[in-house]
């Protein structure tokens, strides 16, 4: 192995003290469309292993591909969101090389001629001279299939040395992917890591927001790899570069290109050099080892695919297109916090809790924002948490929380018995209004009823009545506790606070 | 019925569809036929007699239901191996794929079950469709029925010789290069490669994608004509077919278009002369003094590209075929060598694809490997692209003066076997005249011109502009009928009988 030693690292802030970090991030989406790249196979994920396969996808002898227009659809809608030019032409080429996971032994893909080129994506960063906006370039957006998967199996370690067996699923041989390309990325260098972390952030609700993925970078529908060279300050031509591969998370991002600047730093500080190279990133130290070392650069003999035709988009089709492209999630953000008047930080908690959607929606039924973010960060997300399942996908509507809070303000129910609600929507008893008519759940609001409760319980702990008497009020939330418990929390406890002081002061 | 393999497709069809002669009866006297000529001939690799008598059987029922028939309803026809059936093996004529079923059909063949045509088998084939001889195979070298000595044209030599051997009335074969009208000059057949996109590559096993093309043989311009009909049409699961309805040859072939009286010809200046011998010059020039006769204009037309067509296409078919012949490895189907337990996937792939593939395939991958490698493919590949431009450039200007082309489909009559074997060169030189409208990608014939040296079959060779492909079936039609005249019956009338009663 040529490969640098990588135990020793250059503290990140020498490393960028001397060197000038470049990157190039490259996104692999894995687009949501019904069925394959080039054939009619079904591409959801999980399926038995080889079930959604054909002649086309497997590569067998004769079969021909023919190019999926949903996912050319998709293709330029990402390269509209990123403001690319859609090129009226374009051609798949194959990549010639060897390997079980390529049925054809080739993968079609864009190769010089991509559909989309030449567009931009903003960031913000936060520094600590507050957040920065920051304009990256995009090369280019292209169309490919993605591979089939292989399992080593028998070692100990899950790679392939070591392996007793190899096993291949083709299920995922022909999914479409599109591959976001950036330009090179040169920022303030301290900069670096977190402009790649948000760079993926931002490029990955795009995506959410345009519905053409659902960018799960833990299910590999969103993959990430970041090409890292660094340079001596000063000079302008780039260095060697190196590019890491399996990073499978946002935050993962971060790390990986933190490590590689650290690392870099020492060998080119100890006078060695940069190996142009595959690596390979650790989730669990944050660490990047070298992949297959080439005896030389693979010549993947790209030529054009001559089984399909070029891809031709009409331009009044592009046009049309433009018009269903959704508002960024830049802007999206910036206008929703100024109308709800939120910190950066509560947008944050909102946005990490994946529930701007649906507290956007409640509020345009007409619920008030700060009520319905209470519900979907509080109560919802933490049954979300321990169930392990995203927000989105649980059980319950905007429409239910709009129900829920305006049962709430009218008194009808109290939070004790809106969680209960929520529980009972979940677990599939129907909408709010069934639930609290089967579970009985309706807040107790006869007076009658509440004050004998509260003469129960004045008349248990006299001492208590003493002190409100006294002046002293928040003794009285002894008495509230009692008479919640007494009614089984079907009670306003505002209202009951006030019943007691209005008792226990004689009117 | 007396010999029902001496009846053209249409005769046969016509008799079926009238009840003089079941479908069985005819695939069984085809079944036949094959079993007391295969051994001499070798023009099959596989035929399934139940399978065969089942498919004419269901024809027979849909003619006593009230079913309607097609054209060519209960035709018996040999299948070059190079396309995908249900219930065959499909080899390639190579070892790689030894044992390999495929698990579907080509659209080929589900248009041939749709028009109640009678697969009898498969036909031998040079290894992938590479080579002019069919001595390129992994299973057996085929013979010319004309002279058992003699190669029968390649790739689609198991095809050419069983219709020529009347084990067959029709047959399809694919045309890369030539491998269909090369094969169908030397043994005495019509031959047709269809505009490139008009018959669908879906379960043709690709040589070179941008050049395959499937097409039809048989023993008249009509039956040609209306198995082109069957085999045509546009197909959605092959993005290079044609979406445009097929040009009407089966009336062009009925002369049901007019003749060739006004008719302009230009006899291509470069694919003449020099190379060609002249027992092939001289049954070409009684072709165009014939033409000239029946009122056709005749005139002469340069084609410089066509001079670079050879190296071009030897350029762009290897680089296409090592793309497309890289799934051969030894993972999913066929053969698999080296895997003993200690080897790992390259070297499993490597060892398969030594021993699986023949010399000249392993040529034109390592042709093809090298012509796209970074630093070569410009000077290469590239190149190759510009002189395709370039030959397209000169077909269409000659189109705009000419109705057709018209060449000797072969520079030579059949050559003995093993005669070229060790010289590739001079093997692929007996494509020089069917290369170029491969690379435009236009409709061409090869037609039967009479004997020339060693009383061998000379084919002329018709060519069309792109999706005009009934020029070539009017023109084609005019002349089978004024040379049969001349000759007092079909061409194939002088073949020698072959010896039979050899079981297979």
């Amino acid at each position: 192995m040529t490969t640098p030693s990588s135990d020793v690292l250059m503290s990140f802030e020498d490393a960028i003290a001397t060197f000038d970090p470049v990157m190039g991030l490259e996104v692999h989406v894995e687009l949501n469309t019904l069925t394959k790249m080039f054939c009619g196979c079904p591409t959801e994920f999980g399926a038995a292993p080889n079930t959604q396969v054909c002649p086309v996808c497997l590569g067998l002898p004769g079969a021909l591909p023919v190019v999926n227009q949903k996912a050319v659809e998709s293709a330029i809608r990402i390269g509209l969101a990123l403001g690319c030019s859609i090129a009226p032409w374009s051609r798949f080429a194959r990549k010639n090389y060897f390997y079980p996971d390529m049925p054809k032994d080739f993968q079609t893909s864009q190769y010089d001629e991509p559909i989309a080129f030449n567009g931009a994506l903003d960031i913000v960063v936060e520094t600590d001279d507050g957040p920065q906006s920051i304009t990256l370039g995009i090369e280019r957006a292209h169309m490919e299939e993605d591979t089939g998967k292989i399992s080593h199996l028998g070692g100990a370690t899950g790679r392939i040395h070591g392996a007793d067996y190899s096993l291949i699923d083709y299920n995922r041989a022909g999914v479409p992917l599109i591959e976001i390309v950036t330009k090179p990325i040169e920022v303030e260098p301290a900069l670096a890591p977190a402009v790649a972390r948000a760079y993926v952030t931002e490029l990955r609700e795009l995506i959410v927001a345009l519905g053409v993925s659902d960018a799960h970078m833990h299910q590999g529908s969103m993959r990430v790899d970041a090409n890292l060279s660094l340079k001596p300050r000063g000079r302008a031509e780039f260095g060697t570069r190196t590019e890491t591969k399996n990073v499978n998370s946002i935050r993962s991002v971060e790390r990986a290109v933190r490590f590689e600047i650290q690392r870099q730093a020492v060998v080119l500080s100890s006078g060695g050099t940069i190996v142009q190279e595959t690596r390979h990133f650790h989730e669990n130290d944050g660490s990047t080892t070298s992949g297959r070392v080439k005896e030389e650069a693979e010549d993947y003999r790209y030529f054009p695919e001559p089984d399909l035709t070029p891809v031709a988009p009409d331009e009044a089709w592009v046009e049309s297109l433009r018009a269903t492209l959704p508002e960024s999630p830049l802007l999206r953000r910036a206008r929703i916090r100024e109308e709800w008047g939120l910190s950066e930080h509560e947008m944050q908690s909102l946005i990490n809790a994946g529930a701007l959607d649906l507290v956007e929606q409640t509020v345009a039924l007409g619920a008030d924002p700060a009520d319905a973010r209470k519900w979907w960060t509080g109560e919802i997300a933490r049954i979300s948490n321990e169930r392990g399942l995203d927000v989105a996908v649980l059980p319950i509507t905007p429409a239910d929380v709009h129900r829920i809070i305006v049962l709430t303000s009218d008194g009808a129910l109290n939070d004790k018995l809106a969680r209960q609600v929520i529980e009972g929507v979940l677990a599939g008893e129907g909408g709010p209004d069934e639930v609290v008519a089967s579970r009985g759940l309706a807040v107790v609001s006869d007076d009658g009823a509440l004050l004998e409760a509260i003469d129960a319980a004045l008349a248990a702990q006299p001492d208590v009545a003493d002190k409100i008497r006294d002046g002293k009020v928040q003794a009285a939330g002894a008495i509230v506790g009692a008479v919640m418990k007494a009614t089984a929390g079907k009670a306003d406890a505002a209202r009951v606070r006030e019943l007691i002081l209005r008792r226990v002061s004689g009117a | 019925m007396s010999d029902l393999t001496r009846l053209d497709a249409s005769e046969t069809a016509a008799a079926v569809a009238a009840g003089e002669v079941t479908a069985r009866e005819v695939a069984g006297a085809h079944l036949d036929r094959i079993e007391q000529t295969d051994e001499a001939v070798h023009a099959f690799v596989h035929v399934d007699r139940e399978l065969t008598l089942a498919a004419a059987d269901a024809v027979d029922a849909a003619r006593a239901s009230g079913g309607p028939l097609g054209p060519l309803a209960g035709v018996p026809l040999a299948l070059k191996d190079v396309f995908t059936m249900r219930g065959a093996p499909t080899t390639c004529g190579s070892k790689i794929l030894d044992g390999w079923r495929p698990p579907y059909d080509a659209t080929v063949v589900e248009r041939l079950r749709d028009a109640g045509v009678v697969v009898l088998g498969k036909t031998n084939m040079d290894e992938f469709a590479m080579g002019s001889s069919t001595e390129n195979s992994a299973y057996g070298v085929t013979h010319n029925p004309w002279n058992l000595e003699r190669i029968p044209g390649g790739s689609s030599g198991g095809s050419s010789a069983a219709v020529a051997a009347r084990q067959a009335p029709l047959a399809i074969g694919t045309d890369t290069g030539g491998s269909i009208r090369q094969p169908a000059a030397v043994t005495g057949i019509v031959g047709v490669k269809p505009t490139y996109g008009a018959v669908s590559r879906y379960g043709l096993v690709a040589f070179s994608s941008s050049l395959d093309q499937g097409g039809p043989f048989a023993r008249s311009v009509l039956d040609a004509a209306l198995l082109h009909e069957v085999m045509a049409g546009h197909d959605p699961r092959d993005a290079t077919s044609i979406d445009a309805p097929v040009p009407p040859v089966a009336a062009a072939a009925r002369g049901e278009l007019g003749g060739v009286d006004g008719l302009k010809v230009g006899v291509v200046t470069q694919l003449q002369g020099e190379g060609y011998q002249p027992g092939v010059q001289a049954r070409f020039d009684e072709v165009v003094q014939l033409l000239t006769s029946l009122g056709a204009d005749v005139v002469e037309v340069s084609c410089p590209s066509f001079d670079y067509a050879l190296p071009a296409y030897y350029l762009i078919a290897p680089s296409e075929c090592s793309s497309n012949l890289a799934r051969f490895d030894g993972m999913r189907y066929g053969l698999r060598a080296g895997d003993d337990g200690k080897n790992g996937v390259e070297q499993v792939m490597a060892i398969t694809r030594a021993e699986g593939f023949g010399p000249e395939v392993k040529r034109r991958i390592m042709l093809g490997t090298y012509a796209l490698s970074a630093g070569y493919y410009d000077a290469y590949y590239g190149q190759a692209q510009k002189v395709r431009t370039l030959i397209r450039r000169d077909f269409e200007a000659a189109y705009r003066d000419v109705d057709v082309l018209l060449s000797p489909t072969t520079p030579t009559v059949a050559f003995p076997i093993g005669e070229r074997a060790d010289d590739p060169v001079a093997m692929y030189k007996a494509d020089l005249a069917t290369l170029p409208s491969s690379l435009y990608g236009g409709p061409a014939m090869s037609l039967p011109a009479g004997l020339g040296d060693d009383d061998l079959p000379v084919g002329v060779q018709l060519m069309a502009a792109v999706q005009r492909d009934e020029q070539v079936y009017r023109v084609g039609a005019a002349l089978e009928s004024a040379l049969q005249e001349r000759w007092g019956g079909p061409l194939l009338d002088r073949i020698p009988e072959l010896a039979t009663g050899g079981a297979a």
